[in-house]
């Protein structure tokens, strides 16, 4: 199976003239050998996680600037600390307290940066193609990577999430995995199907009502499920998907305990998945919501270990788009 | 004033007039359509070798911002643009600050266009206060301060009782009112079409549906007043053929629909593109041939180009944050033309697209070169070819999509009542 092709206006923005990776906006439209050196690289990263020190001077003397317009916790602080252990030095500015508050343009906001030396911007913003604005605004002159635009993107994550299942479940050639929840709202979801579909993956299910799933899903090239047991049934890995409240605000649910009574992962519906299936969540988990806490503190969940993963995808995501810009510090 | 227009190709919509001939103008009309008497001493005498002279153009949905900020363009600036484009006539859209609702407003904007005497301006009012689509505007005393037509510009009315009111209350006075025919809970915030592309965007759809289900709400509503209604824009074949069998019933429903919607599709969005942002938005590619035949099988009455000017200070937006809206006035004739470079309508199609249709769907009359006709002329050259640079236009909007395309067709003069208002 693979994703349908389609033409866009231009190039993809985040790979430069010469066809190398200058950005992570995406994880559509990436070529599946750069994706594959970066969970390769994610790899030798893990390992030096284990180390008493934990640096490397990979990124030493580059200034990383962590961009945020949204909230984040786990994002920011993986990010923060990624850039930190390849020995960058690290900005962090929330938009709380950024000029954006004060009327001032997400452009000029990144230029006064630009004009502070900066090497590079993660950013997450709440609005789609936030990141392609200022990737296609900033060119070669400092990579941007994505970490999270509106309903758009957030590639780090799926990055993250097929490390996980690769290194958990085996190969993604031979494995089914399902998407819960809130697929239409979601950004973790749009990248994970794009990561799965780049790597082989041979049959991607996305699972949730009408009011969540819009049928254009099929156009991905994924298979969509209303009913949560047709749906895991002989599935490999389960991706839950965060529910967020404001949907009852927009009627798409009646209720939250009406999710959980139709969605929700609970012990007993495990049982309709492969056994051993992998649980992933990308965080902040809504306890008795979409996953039962049995689930998440369950033998089958790894959503810890995909904290940990993170780290070492975002160490490997810098490592590359830096090494890219011509610095040829590349990790050895 | 007396002018000779020499050795021109003379293409007039109205009655299929086709020959190389000279022009005769005199007082702001033409006296001759044919060789001109030896008699007639002109001031200036035109060769126009090698151009096409049809009647101007008329632009029905014109964005002039005027009254605003001017820091996206003003009625001196578009009005320049328009006349650049051949665009003799042009109806102002009344969703301007403020909005086009109270008599003031209208006659402000009369009085600043006829000070810049380039294109003929026709004013609009608001058909609902605000165009909030909660109250009627005083259309008697909008009609005294010059509206031809009323309009909700982009706007729907959500409440289908007051939209009866205001169309029967607008039959009163013989205006047709332009409606912007979409279902606004369905429509929502929608800023790109509702499709596979908007859900991998991450960008909130708006459906054809919502279309749909507006204009035959809209046009069972009509049916209850005696209101000529023309919908200037329209994205979907479903809602052409709405407007047919509408037609068919014998109501005075006309509809029109944008350049964008015949050259782009939603596909022109690419990564975020905010310069293919426009309402109704650009759709499918099996939505714009269907389009396009229902153009080439005479269903439609107009092409426009919805002109709407932004600024510079609105790039760096995201999408979401861009306001929708393309600037094209200025190449509304060589985009048209791309439609009969494609074999879809003859010349004389598009210039009746471009000026007796629209007057026709605004009950005016029909511009002509025919003596005794105002001469609101457009001179053009149809073999200029060049490649389209944005910044090289004289609106103030910097906001189409169409830089560096290849296109044909360079208005030479723009004659209005017999003045040359512009020179290319």
């Amino acid at each position: 199976m693979s994703l349908q092709t389609f033409r866009l206006g231009d190039g993809n923005p985040q790979y430069d003239t010469q066809g190398r990776l200058r950005h992570l906006l995406s994880t559509e439209g990436l070529r599946e050998r750069d994706l594959l050196q970066i969970l390769d690289t994610a790899e030798s990263f893990l390992s030096i996680a284990q180390r008493s020190v934990k640096k490397t001077p990979t990124l030493r003397g580059k200034t990383i600037v962590n961009l945020f317009f949204e909230n984040s916790t786990r994002t920011r602080s993986t990010f923060e600390l990624a850039a930190k252990r390849l020995s960058a030095d690290v900005l962090n500015i929330a938009a709380s307290t950024s000029s954006t508050s004060k009327g001032e343009s997400l452009i000029d906001t990144v230029d006064n940066l630009m004009a502070m030396q900066v090497d590079g911007f993660v950013i997450r913003h709440p609005e789609a193609g936030a990141a392609h604005l200022i990737a296609r605004h900033l060119g070669d002159s400092a990579l941007v990577i994505n970490a999270g635009d509106g309903q758009h993107a957030h590639p780090t994550q799926a990055l993250l999430d097929v490390f996980t299942i690769r290194r958990l479940a085996g190969p993604i050639e031979g494995r089914v995995v399902a998407i819960v929840g809130d697929i239409l709202h979601s950004r973790v979801a749009r990248s994970q199907i794009h990561a799965l579909s780049i790597l082989g993956c041979p049959e991607i299910r996305v699972i949730g009502p009408r009011t969540l799933v819009p049928k254009e899903l099929a156009s991905l090239g994924v298979h969509v499920y209303h009913d949560l047991q047709a749906g895991l049934r002989g599935v490999d890995v389960i991706c839950a998907l965060r529910l967020q409240k404001e949907r009852m605000e927009s009627h798409r649910l009646p209720s939250l305990d009406e999710f959980h009574r139709r969605f929700g992962l609970t012990p007993e519906r495990l049982q309709w998945a492969q056994p051993h299936a992998l649980v992933l969540h990308p965080g902040p988990m809504n306890r008795g919501v979409e996953i039962a806490s049995e689930v998440a503190d369950g033998n089958q969940a790894v959503i810890l270990q995909q904290v940990s993963h993170g780290l070492a995808v975002r160490m490997a995501v810098l490592t590359l788009l830096a090494g890219a810009a011509g610095g040829g510090e590349s990790h050895a | 004033m007396r002018r000779i227009i020499r050795n021109v190709r003379v293409l007039d919509p109205v009655d299929g007039f086709d020959a190389i001939t000279d022009l005769g103008i005199e007082d702001g009309k033409i006296t001759t359509r044919g060789p001109v008497p030896r008699d007639f001493q002109a001031e200036e005498i035109l060769d126009a070798t090698g151009l096409v002279a049809c009647p101007g153009f008329i632009e029905s949905s014109f964005q002039g911002h005027s009254p605003g900020h001017g820091r996206d363009g003003d009625l001196a600036s578009e009005l320049r643009a328009a006349v650049a484009g051949g665009v003799t006539r042009v109806v102002l859209r009344p969703d301007t600050q403020p909005v086009a609702d109270t008599p003031a407003v209208l006659q402000e904007q009369r009085l600043t266009a006829e000070s810049l005497g380039l294109a003929r301006v026709h004013v609009s009012g608001a058909l609902s206060m605000g165009l909030q689509g909660q109250a009627l505007t005083e259309m008697a005393a909008l009609q005294e301060a010059g509206a031809l037509v009323f309009s909700q510009a982009k706007e729907p009315i959500r409440n289908a009782a007051l939209l009866r009111l205001a169309l029967s209350y607008a039959a009163d006075l013989g205006c047709p009112v332009l409606l912007h025919p979409e279902d606004a809970d369905l429509a929502a915030q929608g800023v790109m079409n509702e499709s596979g592309l908007s859900m991998r965007l991450g960008l909130p759809g708006r459906s054809a549906t919502a279309e749909l289900v507006g204009i035959q709400r809209d046009l069972a509503v009509a049916a209850l007043s005696d209101c000529p209604v023309f919908f200037p824009q329209l994205s979907t074949a479903a809602a052409i053929a709405a407007v047919q069998t509408a037609r068919q019933r014998g109501e005075a429903v006309h509809c029109g629909v944008s350049i964008h919607h015949l050259l782009l599709t939603e596909q022109d969005v690419g990564y975020f593109n905010v310069h293919a942002k426009v309402l109704p938005p650009l759709r499918s590619l099996a939505e714009r041939d269907a389009l396009r035949r229902a153009v080439a099988a005479g269903e439609v009455a107009a092409i426009s180009s919805d002109h709407c000017p932004w600024g510079i200070d609105r790039e760096g937006m995201t999408f979401i944050q861009a306001p929708f809206g393309i600037s094209a006035v200025e190449w509304l004739l060589p985009l048209t033309l791309r439609l009969v470079d494609d074999g879809l309508i003859t010349l004389m199609d598009a210039l009746k697209l471009l000026s007796s249709g629209p007057a026709e769907a605004l009950g005016l009359p029909p511009p002509t070169l025919q003596v005794g006709g105002a001469a609101d002329i457009c001179l053009f050259d149809p073999e200029a070819g060049f490649t389209l640079n944005p910044v090289s236009g004289a609106s103030r909007g910097r906001n189409l999509p169409y830089a560096q395309w290849d296109l044909r067709g360079r208005v030479r003069y723009t004659l209005v009542g017999g003045r040359v208002v512009y020179r290319g």
